[in-house]
């Protein structure tokens, strides 16, 4: 029996509206990341996380036990683990069961990207434990009653800390801040840039010729719908790093399979397996702009190939 | 038999989220598709368009297993906005099958 879809879901909306994201996490654990870096609280720009990367490692430990379930009869029992999951933050389990060394790797890469920012001049906040998820999974799955609700309490929380401009660090939030919240939040006007097009705008220059060959798997998300295309090429190009792309790349890129990892991971896998055969034919190791892409990558390629965040070539180009 | 349903034809007409009307059922959207399911996307807002809601029911999981990735679009030569159109159908299924909004 495949997973229930409508379960599924419904524990993702409840979960937003209760506990404010579709996964809840607490703040030990999104800001953690954070500790040391000394970032300003608050301000006009901030850095926001939108929580996506400190979530892999809970959403890795639990696509492990979903794609156990998947086409097994305890499927059945979705349907009383949503009401169990209204009294009891199940989330919080799974928190239990993430890899700490997964975690730790998570965390590297955004204190990589708040470095990079750093680097390039540029000042910046941070809302620490009042940082809130964006929604992008109940926004892409449909349940607008619920984001529309959401989103305004994330542009409630922007004005109350005067804030007017926010640089994100992963496709889903840059996309679903800046392209679907204007259409739900009236008036919504705060400038949203993802941190490569801000390093790009900066002309910041490399500390390092890396002289790399790296494969960039484009974010389909990042390519198509925030034309985001050229800012890495041309930061890993003034880095000395040369590009082997893959047959399927830039507007035209393949997705990594891992939208579909919470409702249908035996599909989610496959799309993954096709995409990291393309990636492999490229011969060099691979580098990923989005955390979802990275985990679903990294599982496909079984070891066959070195798939890393972006972040980390550039933060080792740039003298981070 | 499939029968036309007037509630799913005038949700689709009253909303500005859901337009194929510039579809000319060429076919490229489903040939790039990565998933490879023919239901995905043209023959599937055939049915949207026409109002056949059973066959959408009986697709439900087809319209989830959507990536949203946007290959489709890229590649669509009427520049159909398909990821709204598929975020509609799941709106539509949400709010009347799954009891969710």
């Amino acid at each position: 029996m495949p997973l229930p879809t409508k379960d599924i879901l419904g524990i993702l909306a409840d979960n937003l509206n209760q506990r404010k994201s579709v996964l809840p996490m607490s703040a030990a654990a999104t800001t953690r990341w954070a500790k040391g870096l000394d970032l300003p609280k608050g301000g006009k720009t901030i850095l926001y996380t939108g929580h996506m990367y400190q979530l892999i490692p809970i959403i890795d430990a639990m696509a492990t036990q979903m794609s156990k379930l998947e086409d097994s009869s305890i499927t059945k029992l979705f349907g009383l683990g949503r009401n169990v999951n209204k009294l009891v933050n199940m989330t919080f389990f799974m928190g239990l069961m993430a890899s700490k060394a997964e975690q730790k790797d998570y965390d590297r890469m955004l204190r990589n990207i708040a470095g990079l920012l750093k680097k390039a001049n540029v000042d910046f906040g941070y809302l620490y434990g009042e940082e809130l998820y964006s929604g992008a999974l109940v926004y892409d799955e449909g349940i607008d009653g619920a984001f529309a609700k959401h989103a305004q309490r994330v542009c409630d929380l922007f004005k109350k800390h005067g804030v007017s401009k926010v640089i994100t660090v992963d496709p889903h939030t840059t996309h679903t801040l800046r392209t679907a919240y204007p259409q739900f939040v009236e008036g919504f006007d705060v400038e949203v840039k993802s941190y490569l097009e801000v390093l790009a705008e900066s002309g910041m220059e490399p500390a390092a010729q890396l002289g790399d060959e790296l494969a960039l798997h484009d974010s389909c998300i990042y390519a198509r719908n925030e034309n985001i295309v050229e800012q890495p090429r041309e930061l890993l190009g003034k880095a000395g790093v040369s590009l082997k792309e893959p047959s399927l790349c830039g507007k035209n890129t393949h997705c990594c399979g891992g939208p579909l990892e919470s409702l249908f991971p035996a599909e989610s896998h496959r799309i993954a397996g096709s995409r990291a055969d393309q990636l492999a034919a490229t011969k060099s190791n691979v580098a990923t702009m989005c955390p979802i892409c990275l985990v679903s990558l990294r599982k496909a390629a079984k070891g066959s190939m070195q798939v890393n965040d972006l972040s980390d070539t550039l933060a080792r180009a740039y003298g981070v | 038999m499939s029968r036309v349903s007037s509630k799913l034809a005038s949700a689709v007409k009253c909303s500005d989220e859901f337009n194929a009307d510039a579809c000319m059922h060429c076919g490229v959207c489903t040939a790039v598709c990565p998933m490879g399911y023919e239901i995905l996307p043209r023959k599937l807002f055939r049915y949207v368009q026409v109002g056949l809601e059973d066959k959408v029911k009986e697709n439900i999981s087809s319209i989830y297993s959507c990536l949203l990735c946007g290959m489709c679009a890229e590649n669509c030569p009427a520049e159909v906005n398909i990821a709204d159109n598929v975020r509609f159908l799941r709106k539509y299924i949400n709010e009347n099958e799954f009891n969710l909004s």
